[in-house]
């Protein structure tokens, strides 16, 4: 048993319905108590969809336990045939059914229903929703191409045929995966490339089945595509686009990489590249960003996007790194490598929140958990990865990937941060009223981030976490966790001294500090000791 | 799964008509009342031993709103809890260690029931009276079932309470208190309390009480008023335990309202008299705040999807006190007994329906377009993309509409989507491009 707060991810066969709902013609028959029914909030209200989940939940009862819970099931299947007129079905079972071993699929198979219907195993006790939709876009496409794959043979691209592919990994309920298609689209007709099936996204059954027409395929979502891509190499020979376009450089390498694998003119790169993120991150006020302390944490795509972003093309110092998708910790444990940094690869959201408050970021890049987290800690935050929440879905063109996706990024980035100038006066001008320790970003508004009601939270949590046996666990070989509990004591003056400090620093200085203090022997912390820690570890 | 009997008539023409249907229902578990529930008692926890759905379904109901840390959490049985029981235990035992010396605030526990701990045969009552060993005093332990194969929506609140009668303190006396059963905001509590002070009534307590240790003691003066019309469970043991239900609708609106603290004040000889000095103020300004939304409510229509089983006394109220014309009214079981002073107060003939099969209901929906629908979270955005007005029940349950202060405030929340559609001047249909790609920023 896992003792869970906040969960990153839902069961695996919420993946399965982000799969379903993202098609056009594909239903789900769901082998489940009544009260999983809550998914449906999950696309009817946090995406905003105006069509019901395709989804028929057999909401079987205590008193059908034993009885005829297979019977209920089989009757969904045909209803929900009849009544929907699907393409194809898929089924299964969430995590109650899967104990009642009523073998939906068997169940399905007897039914001899007139469209193909694909059974999934998905272990709910073991599995998780990305997990869930990777295997569900999998057994679908597998299932719907299993004839063509017989003895397929790749044709050679006619000459004077434009190159095409398939875009695949967007699916219902995915972080900006909308505008991600969009804009990547746009990106591939300007290199002259058509696309010929994205998927699931928008997809229907038919569409599924000319995958293999394309001559390569571009991997949007490893996390959820990247085990069908691997299957369509070897089925169908079509070669794969791995480079994930987030952010300028990577954005640049995908181009290279498209036009090498579709045979382009390399000239035709150079007309497509531009963005504005290089000239904003080399103008004189982005300075400020410069050396900016950052944490990432969110699926391992994103965070991997986001972290060369935060380096190269912001000037940031990540110090920190994690995801909570195992499937690609090797990926993430890699990353952390590079930067020099230990990788994080949890799920339990109270490590996270540990690590954070440990690691006292200026700016947090994370999931809609870690905008929690920061605005409790009283840090900056940008969004950057799924779980995603209603404002995840924005109504204006907002991708993350190509050429504009890099120019939304600077903005959401620094949105949150202190403007360069503004800083530093509140930084000399500490005791100026109106400043004091409720300053938000001046272009941010008095209303917004809620600091002045976390305020009173902020600093009891912070200083409580460290006592926590989850944070004692997630820095082994660290200094031993000072503040809270020792014997130090912190002058008047040097308290006061303390308190001149900008808030979003200040932690980490008090921190710093008392660390200090314990290394030197020194019981009461003056304003010399202070001013000694600050010489000793530098900013 | 449509099976469903035909209309059965009740007794007479002038009561409801009930039919009953089985199919596939799109309601919580019972679950979900942990999101009310854990802020009402504020030194409880709720501890869920489920599986990863279970956890997310209070996340994603609760909307991933991290206020401030939660007094919940879910054990989430893994693959290796699966393979043996008394592992199982063992296991539970060591989160709950964990969880309790995190926080060391929490007075009370409560152990709840899944769908999969059901299944596997976990028995938490058995493992609540070890832990109550252990942990007693300091923190009582109790368990109860919110699992979507035995309890609805609003069940599981039933389920926490019936958990905590048979703790109750016995009162030594026999004479007269007053017991106020079922979860209510702490701003309506207090109204309610200052009125039955005023009328005389002293000796009231709520159920459940806002801090564990403020238990109300139950004896043979027990007189119950029930606050919410999902305690079925809840009422049986404190009958058993010799407190005596009064029998009155519910209190929203103020016909309901009034007659709820009627029953009271007549169960405790409260003068017709003061009784109407007490109550006409506050009667007289909920009924001008009605007044106010009778124009744009009088005569519209509304249709109620089966969810919380607040639907027959909120029918009642929009029938009589603001005109509405009750197309359906959907409940996912109905209580007869708890039920009857609102049954008999809805217009003659109206149609219930008890139970429910989604897609028929959907169809009926459809085919009545009715000016209002009330449903779940999950079939409003569907239905408002048909051009149906929807209001979601969930918001009923979380917001204080009880008593004559917020019988405004309720009729408020069913104005909303016509008062909205009055101003909104663009797209009666939602543009497929507020989750699709759009074709303005398509490849160009
Ligand atoms: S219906 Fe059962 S399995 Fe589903 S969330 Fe509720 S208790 Fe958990």
């Amino acid at each position: 048993m896992q003792l869970t707060v906040w969960t990153y991810e839902g069961p695996p066969h919420v993946g399965a319905i982000r799969i379903a709902t993202a098609m056009k013609d594909v239903h789900y028959v769901l082998h489940a108590p009544q009260g999983d029914t809550y998914a449906d909030l999950l696309f009817t209200m946090i995406e905003r969809r105006d069509k019901r989940t395709p989804v028929t939940y057999t909401t079987f009862q205590a008193r059908d336990l034993g009885g005829d819970t297979a019977d209920i099931f089989q009757r969904a299947c045909l209803d929900a045939h009849e009544r929907f007129k699907p393409a194809a079905i898929l089924v299964g079972a969430s995590c109650t059914a899967e104990l009642l071993q009523d073998n939906p699929a068997g169940l399905a198979a007897a039914l001899n229903l007139p469209v193909p219907v694909i059974p999934l195993e998905l272990p709910s006790y073991q599995k998780k929703e990305n997990w869930g939709a990777s295997e569900t876009f999998y057994r679908l496409t597998r299932a719907l191409l299993a004839d063509r794959a017989q003895g397929f043979v790749r044709a050679e691209r006619a000459a004077g045929k434009r190159p095409s592919c398939n875009l695949l990994g967007p699916t219902a309920l995915g972080f900006r995966h909308r505008d991600d298609i969009t804009e990547i689209s746009r990106l591939l007709a300007r290199l002259g490339v058509d696309v010929n099936v994205v998927a699931p996204f928008d997809a229907s059954v038919a569409d599924i089945a000319r995958i293999p027409d394309a001559d390569f395929n571009i991997c949007l979502y490893p996390e959820i595509a990247d085990v069908t891509v691997r299957w369509l190499e070897r089925a169908f020979r079509q070669p794969t686009i791995r480079t994930v376009p987030i952010g300028v450089g990577a954005t640049t390498d995908f181009i290279h990489e498209v036009v090498k694998v579709a045979e382009l003119d390399p000239a035709v790169a150079e007309t497509v590249i531009g963005s504005r993120l290089p000239w904003y991150s080399r103008s004189v006020d982005s300075t400020y960003l410069t050396g900016k302390r950052v944490f990432i944490f969110g699926d391992a795509t994103h965070v991997i996007a986001a972290a060369r972003i935060a380096t190269e093309e912001m000037g940031f110092t990540v110090v920190g790194v994690g995801t909570y998708t195992r499937e690609f910790a090797r990926e993430v444990r890699a990353l952390a490598e590079t930067l020099g940094v230990e990788a994080l690869i949890s799920d339990d959201y109270l490590e996270v929140e540990a690590r954070i408050s440990e690691l006292q970021p200026e700016l947090v890049l994370g999931t809609q958990m870690e905008r929690h987290i920061a605005k409790r800690l009283r840090v900056a935050c940008a969004v950057i990865s799924a779980p995603v929440h209603v404002q995840d879905f924005p109504a204006r063109y907002s991708p993350q990937m190509g050429f504009e996706g890099a120019n939304v990024i600077f903005d959401s980035w620094i949105h949150p941060l202190m403007m360069g100038l503004e800083e530093h006066l509140i930084g000399m001008f500490r005791g100026d009223f109106e400043f004091s320790d409720n300053a938000t970003p001046s272009h941010l508004g008095s209303g917004h981030g809620s600091h002045t009601a976390a305020r009173t939270v902020a600093e009891p949590m912070a200083a409580e976490i460290p006592a926590r046996p989850a944070a004692a666990a997630a820095s082994p070989g660290a200094m031993p966790p000072p503040t809270t509990g020792t014997s130090i004591i912190w002058a008047t003056d040097a308290e006061l001294e303390l308190k001149k400090i900008p808030f979003f620093v200040r932690g980490k200085a008090r921190r710093n500090t008392e660390r200090f203090a314990i290394l030197q022997g020194v019981d009461l912390i003056t304003v010399d000791t202070l001013y000694d820690a600050k010489a000793h570890f530098g900013r | 799964m449509t099976v469903h009997a035909p209309i059965t008539p009740a007794a007479g023409c002038s009561e409801p008509v009930v039919q009953r249907q089985r199919g596939q229902h799109a309601v919580f578990c019972g679950l979900t009342g942990i999101i009310w529930m854990h802020r009402k008692i504020q030194d409880a926890f709720f501890l869920v031993v489920g599986s990863r759905t279970c956890a997310h379904l209070i996340q994603s109901a609760a909307g991933v709103m991290i206020f401030a840390e939660p007094r919940f959490a879910t054990a989430i049985i893994e693959e290796r809890d699966l393979a043996g029981i008394a592992d199982a235990h063992e296991e539970l035992d060591r989160v709950v260690d964990q969880l309790l010396s995190r926080r060391p605030d929490i007075k009370l526990l409560f152990l709840v029931g899944s769908c999969p701990s059901e299944v596997i045969k976990l028995d938490l009552g058995r493992a609540a009276q070890r832990l109550d060993k252990r942990f007693n005093p300091g923190c009582r332990v109790l368990s109860y079932s919110g699992s979507g194969i035995e309890t609805t929506f609003t069940q599981g609140e039933d389920a926490a309470l019936a958990a905590m009668v048979p703790g109750l303190p016995a009162s030594g006396t026999s004479d007269a208190s007053l017991l106020i059963v079922g979860a209510l905001a702490d701003v309506v509590e207090d109204q309610f309390r200052r009125l039955f002070g005023e009328m005389g009534i002293r000796n009231v307590a709520f159920f459940p009480p806002r801090h564990s240790t403020d238990m109300p003691s139950i004896g043979p003066g027990t007189l119950m008023l029930l606050a919410q019309p999902f305690l079925a469970e809840t009422a049986r043991l404190l009958e058993t335990r010799g407190a005596v239900r009064l029998a009155a609708p519910f209190p929203l609106g103020v016909e309901g309202t009034t007659g709820w603290l009627a029953a009271a004040a007549a169960a405790f000889g409260v003068q017709r008299g003061t009784f109407d000095a007490v109550t006409s103020g506050p009667r007289e300004r909920a009924g001008k705040a009605l007044a106010r939304y009778e124009p744009e409510l009088g005569g519209k229509s509304v249709f109620f999807f089966p969810d919380s089983q607040l639907e027959a006394p909120l029918a009642r109220f929009l029938a009589r006190e603001v005109g509405m014309r009750i197309v359906e009214v959907g409940m996912p079981y109905l209580h007869r007994q708890h039920l009857a002073p609102d049954m008999a107060l809805l217009p003659p003939g109206t149609l219930i329906t008890e139970g429910a099969d989604v897609d028929l209901q959907m169809d009926r929906c459809r085919a009545a377009r009715p000016d209002l629908v009330v449903c779940g979270l999950g079939l409003a955005n569907p239905l408002e993309a048909e051009g149906l007005n929807t209001k979601w029940s969930i918001e009923l349950v979380f917001t204080p509409i009880q008593g004559y202060e917020q019988a405004g405030d309720l009729a408020e929340l069913f104005a909303r989507p016509f008062n909205r559609k009055a101003r909104l001047k663009v797209g009666a249909r939602p543009s497929r491009t507020a989750f699709t790609r759009s074709e303005a920023e398509s490849c160009n």
